[in-house]
């Protein structure tokens, strides 16, 4: 009776063991599904157009009667906004994380770890909504500019988006540094804060760095609060308080009216498959920085 | 408690795969509509009306821009498209090797009104001077008579009819916008964005005229005379900005659908469209 009950308990995790790891091959597979997909309909917009005149072409016209479809300026729309995000949030946000992980303590880290979480719970819609009613004009009086929805705009309710992501995964990484590291520190005479900035942060790095590469890869997949700030202008911006438009903004505002299989069609398809390709990038650079062994 | 979990969680995938089960009984109560901005509020104000007067009958009223609803139609989504443009020849083949036969109804008339922020001296320009601004030949408000400042060129998204209307009528069709133009998502949000720039020009539906933009009087060219987008002007087409709106469905409207469009072509509807600021048909 003993042996039959340890045979069950084998093919229940033989079992488990199989159901599990095909939850995840399914992720991988939905994710190369994806890929083909967005391939598949992208590259047919390189029949009638070299790729390299669709992402260096200078000009976005998918309704004129001959198309031209160029996504540089999308490109650098979306770079723009991206980086104006990471200039804001990057500092902000590792900052805080220091702070929480190492300066706060008891009621005050709880408090600001839900803070920044209820952040993190704000749908980009509300952020967007505020962005064009309050934000916008704030801006265009302060910089006395022609219009408030400009690349930086953008920027700062992105950079409100990637904040709880980079404070998070920052936070993590620095507690696991290990105490003696700060024993043998604190030991040698150092200073509370030079403890944090030459060897805490030294070692947490690769971890802080995979934190901000996952944020901005939320920024460049933002759609919403981009499309609804930035002005849309398909021009190459100058300066970062002129109207842009971004990647993911074109695909939102014009998928809706394509016609299935029209070279417009194809074109935002390319634009996604360009999109991913990016984030993937990112991802990958994140989760590169993540393995790394620790100094 | 694993037990209890288990039933919980077949109970939930049951009960969701059954949402879908009454889905077939729906279409002969609910009407799907999809298309313009600019129609939006018209035609949510016929279905109240319509719902109140039919309360087992539910329509549901989706904007994103007159291409998106024809897009709709030709990919079978909705039962109805809201249009501020006319179909178009590349639409209609489209739809002709789909399958989809798209009847035309007339519904209403709307005026487009060019308006700036009330602060600016501005009253009124030429054809031609508008179409100067907007393609990006005039910059500066300086050389329309009114003060130093960059023009800001408000505009819709690419989907929307009322884009493809002022792009066809008033650019000139072999014009492009200026790629400065700022292309905004709604009708709303160019009101928004007109009413607190100093330095703004955009385009919308006579509808979403309000005390904080102020429109231009408009003439076709030099010698003409200048006509303000109102009620009056629009009905007697001495304002030359104006299109009809359209409802376009496949085939012959039937059921549900007949019965609403009956609705809205009625005195009662037309009535209706009077009170939302746009023109009736009659």
């Amino acid at each position: 009776m003993f042996k039959k009950s340890l045979s069950l308990k084998k093919v229940v995790e033989q079992i488990i063991e199989y159901l599990i790891k095909w939850c995840g091959i399914i992720s991988i597979i939905l994710v190369i599904f994806i890929f083909i997909f967005l391939f598949q309909e992208g590259v047919s917009i390189f029949k009638n157009n070299s790729p390299l005149s669709f992402i260096l072409g200078k000009q976005w016209y998918p309704l004129s009667k001959p198309p031209i479809f160029g996504i540089l300026p999308l490109i650098l729309g979306s770079l723009m906004v991206t980086i104006g995000a990471a200039i804001i949030a990057l500092p902000i946000g590792v900052a805080s994380a220091i702070f929480i992980a190492e300066v706060a303590k008891g009621r005050i880290k709880e408090v600001f770890k839900v803070g920044i979480e209820f952040l993190a719970a704000i749908p980009s819609v509300v952020i967007g909504f505020v962005g064009i009613i309050v934000v916008a004009p704030i801006i265009q009086k302060t910089f006395n500019l022609p219009t408030g929805l400009t690349a930086f705009t953008g920027s700062l309710l992105l950079s409100l988006m990637a904040m709880p992501t980079i404070v998070s995964i920052a936070e993590d990484a620095i507690t696991s540094v290990p105490n003696r590291y700060r024993e043998a520190a604190l030991a040698l005479g150092a200073t509370h804060w030079q403890t944090i900035w030459r060897v805490v942060l030294k070692s947490a790095l690769p971890g802080i760095t995979a934190a901000c590469m996952l944020g901005l890869g939320r920024v460049i997949g933002e759609t919403m609060a981009v499309m609804m700030v930035t002005g849309n202008a398909a021009k190459i911006p100058h300066g970062l308080f002129e109207p842009v438009r971004t990647l993911t903004a074109t695909i939102a505002a014009e998928m809706g009216e394509t016609i299935q299989g029209s070279d417009h069609y194809f074109a935002l398809f390319a634009i996604g498959l360009v999109l991913f390709v990016i984030a993937f990038i990112i991802n990958f650079l994140a989760d590169f920085f993540l393995h790394r062994e620790r100094i | 408690m694993k037990k209890s979990f288990t039933i919980i969680w077949f109970l939930g995938l049951f009960l969701f795969s059954c949402s879908n089960c009454g889905k077939n009984h729906q279409i002969s109560t609910l009407i799907q509509i999809k298309g313009s901005d600019t129609m939006v509020n018209l035609v949510q104000a016929w279905a109240e009306n319509f719902m109140k007067k039919n309360p087992s009958l539910s329509v549901a009223i989706t904007g994103g821009g007159s291409g998106t609803g024809i897009a709709a139609l030709l990919n079978n989504t909705c039962h109805v498209t809201m249009s501020s443009r006319k179909i178009e020849g590349e639409e209609l083949e489209l739809a002709k090797s789909k399958k989809i036969n798209p009847k035309e109804f007339i519904v209403g008339l709307d005026g487009i009104a060019v308006i700036v922020h009330p602060s600016n001296p501005l009253d009124k320009l030429t054809f031609k001077q508008i179409s100067d601004v907007f393609t990006g030949k005039i910059i500066n408000w300086k050389d329309l008579g009114g003060k130093e400042g960059k023009i800001m060129v408000i505009s819709r998204e690419v989907n929307s009819g009322t884009y493809h209307y002022f792009k066809e009528h008033v650019l000139g069709k072999e014009n492009e916008y200026t790629e400065n133009a700022l292309l905004l998502i709604s009708s709303q949000a160019v009101a928004d964005e007109i009413a607190q720039n100093p330095n703004a020009i955009g385009y919308y539906g006579m509808g979403y005229l309000s005390p904080n933009q102020k429109p231009l009087a408009i003439a076709k060219d030099a010698n003409s005379s200048f006509v303000t987008p109102t009620f009056e002007n629009v009905k007697n087409s001495t304002y030359h900005i104006s299109r009809p709106l359209f409802f376009y469905t496949n085939g012959k409207p039937q059921g549900v659908v007949k019965k609403f469009i009956d609705f809205i072509l009625s005195d009662e509807g037309q009535r209706i469209v009077k009170e939302i600021n746009f023109v009736p048909i009659r």
